[in-house]
């Protein structure tokens, strides 16, 4: 049917969808297991696996210099997480002190965490090490169907004049999913605010491009409201500490929870996470136990409203406890220009002044009115997986299923349940299928945990061989040497 | 590595059973304190290292434990390393009041040397190169099987 309508289908046994960290990674995976390029190919839209990634850390105040909330042995590029970031940089700054750090944390110290820079520069080294680019194909994906006899088919569309058709086809026996996050979605007073007085500078998101409100706040004294208590509120807020110091600016910060943490918050001692002024404080965003410790293992077992309570339990919006993010705070708080205040908005408006007001109502009754120039909404919602067309599509036609927390239901080998089609199998990774056997799918390890359990799986199907230590120790020797896999 | 408890117990035996044992055999020839002959010392070191792993057992048990405490359920990499002074003050004494009569008497110098480098080469190994040949360990809690 595909030919008879005179679209072009080219066969390829192993097709990743998305093109960032999560297909990378396991293409990495599966060509140290011995793959070769031309069984595998990576539709994306975007030219490099980490771009949509340094987009969002840029935006939301992690410049390439700057540290990332990430483990040091959580290396996207490096599928053994030897040696870690750490010792990397400690050699090459020749900078002892990070290995120190390494050692007291995260008692003495914060944890250590990685430069972005180091991250994307060592995703560039891996990708061209494993030949990333001959196996990318530009296009957008539409839609990934079951095909009869076995496997799949996936639609895309090419860029305009890369193909002579509208759209091509890849006939291929496993299709991964990871598309990464469907969406931003806006807190609902905000996105009425900006539908309804199509102001799109004064009220924005963290993730998108908002350089505008720093630059405002050096040109005359202003306020801004941040909205989340998130990591992301904690970026936004030091870069309003740090530009306040540099520039000498009068900025004032009024900074709204809608769960204001005043301390130890949990059920009993033995799930009790830190808190205070707000914020819920963890490492990592998630217990450091979920990549491979007692979390990863209870989660395993766990099904329906038992695993949906594990992951609320476990959940939350929380940040760090950063050494420096405490003192900047504490400076606000006692200069009085960083006020934190609990409360849920009920609505936002312009003042004639071109200003603009919320209505924030307490938990204790109380209705506070701050005034602002801008609101940085901090609050990371993610729209609905069913916003992305190809998961839309897969829950509607595809035998896909929704996991007790509403996003995509895997199996501990992150097949996607229900899709399965003759001998072919469809997997997803990443934020999608958050909610499932594993938690932490949304960070560089999880989508490494993920990728392992897909290529054990190849395994088992005869796809590629298992990887033993032998394997695995020479590989690793040609990852120190950069030389091809 | 974050371990579980099952993890926690494979992880001490088989570093044990590798890294202690490739140790004791560089190390015995060259520890202080002794005069006896190098196949008594190897004989003696081993054994030290079946009574760790035996001990450790029981260890484990306390440090998983101990752990239940911590909301992130980690075990952080200072708490490896350090957790040789408990470990090895406790053999220590009970080697010299002879509650472990199995090993012949031990001058402070020998037992301190041997079990120090013991324990740092397992730590180290621990916390990077295990990672090389055994790409699944550091997920499943560091079970080797």
């Amino acid at each position: 049917m595909v030919a008879a309508a005179g679209i072009p289908m080219y066969d390829v046994p192993f097709l990743t969808v998305g093109g960032g960290i999560g297909s990378f990674v396991t293409l990495d995976y599966l060509r140290i297991y011995g793959v070769p390029t031309e069984q595998m190919k990576v539709v994306s839209n975007i030219d490099h696996p980490w771009q949509t990634y340094e987009f969002l850390t840029r935006c939301s105040q992690i410049p390439r210099s700057e540290r990332i909330r990430s483990d040091s042995s959580s290396r996207p590029d490096n599928i053994w997480g030897f040696p870690s970031y750490a010792l990397e940089e400690a050699w090459k700054d020749k900078n002892p002190v990070y290995l120190w750090q390494l050692f007291t944390e995260p008692i003495l110290n914060d944890y250590w965490t990685p430069r972005a820079g180091t991250v994307f520069e060592n995703l560039e080294r891996e990708a061209k090490r494993i030949r990333y680019w001959d196996m990318l194909v530009k296009g957008q994906v539409r839609m990934v169907r079951k095909r009869n006899g076995g496997g799949y088919f996936t639609v895309v569309t090419p860029p305009e004049g890369a193909a002579p058709t509208k759209r091509i086809v890849f006939r291929s026996r496993f299709v991964h999913i990871a598309v990464g996050y469907p969406g931003l979605k806006f807190l609902p007073d905000l996105q009425e605010f900006r539908t309804k007085y199509s102001d799109y500078q004064h009220v924005v998101n963290a993730y998108e491009p908002h350089e505008q409100v720093y630059e405002f706040l050096k040109t005359r004294p202003g306020t801004v409201v941040i909205r989340g208590g998130g990591i992301v509120a904690s970026r936004v807020l030091q870069r309003l500490f740090d530009d306040r110091e540099k520039y000498g600016l009068k900025t004032q910060i009024i900074h709204i929870f809608r769960t204001f943490v005043t301390g130890s918050h949990g059920p009993h001692i033995w799930a009790r996470r830190k808190g205070g002024d707000g914020w819920a404080y963890q490492g990592f965003n998630y217990p450091k136990s979920v990549w491979g410790g007692q979390l990863k293992a209870e989660m395993r077992k766990l099904e329906g409203a038992e695993r949906a309570a594990k992951y609320k339990e476990m959940g939350g919006t929380n940040t760090p406890k950063r050494r420096r993010w405490q003192e900047q705070m504490r400076a606000g708080r006692a200069g009085g220009y960083y006020h934190a205040v609990q409360g849920t908005v009920d609505r936002v408006e312009p003042t004639p002044d071109g200003r603009l007001v919320s209505y924030v109502r307490s938990n204790d009754g109380i209705v506070r009115e701050p005034v602002a120039d801008y609101i940085i909404d901090c609050t990371g919602l993610e729209a609905d997986i069913a916003e992305h067309r190809v998961f839309a599509d897969l829950l509607q036609h595809g035998g896909a299923y929704r996991n007790p927390v509403g996003r995509l239901e895997v199996e501990r080998h992150f097949e996607v349940k229900g899709t399965a089609s003759g001998d072919g199998a469809l997997y997803a990774s990443g934020s999608a299928t958050l909610g499932g056997y594993f938690p932490g799918v949304d960070t560089f390890l999880g989508l490494q945990i993920a990728a392992q359990e897909i290529a054990d799986d190849l395994a088992r199907r005869g796809f590629v061989r298992k990887m033993g230590p032998l394997r695995s120790t020479a590989q690793w020797f040609k990852w120190a040497f950069n030389s091809p896999v | 590595m974050v371990p579980t408890l099952i993890g926690r117990i494979q992880t001490r035996l088989f570093l044990l059973a590798t890294v202690g044992v490739v140790m004791t055999l560089l190390v015995m020839p060259l520890v202080p304190g002794t005069g006896a002959p190098l196949g008594d010392r190897y004989v003696t070191g081993l054994l030290v290292l079946v009574a760790v792993g035996a001990l450790g057992i029981g260890w484990e048990l306390l440090y998983h434990f101990l752990m239940q405490f911590r909301w992130e359920k980690d075990w952080p990499t200072s708490f490896g390393l350090l957790t040789l002074v408990p470990e090895g003050l406790l053999l220590y004494f009970l080697l010299r009041s002879g509650a472990v009569d199995f090993i012949d008497p031990i001058s402070p110098a020998t037992f301190w040397t041997h079990f120090t480098v013991v324990w740092v080469s397992m730590w180290l190994v621990a916390n990077g190169p295990m990672r090389v040949p055994f790409i699944r360990w550091r997920f499943r809690g560091g079970r080797i099987l």
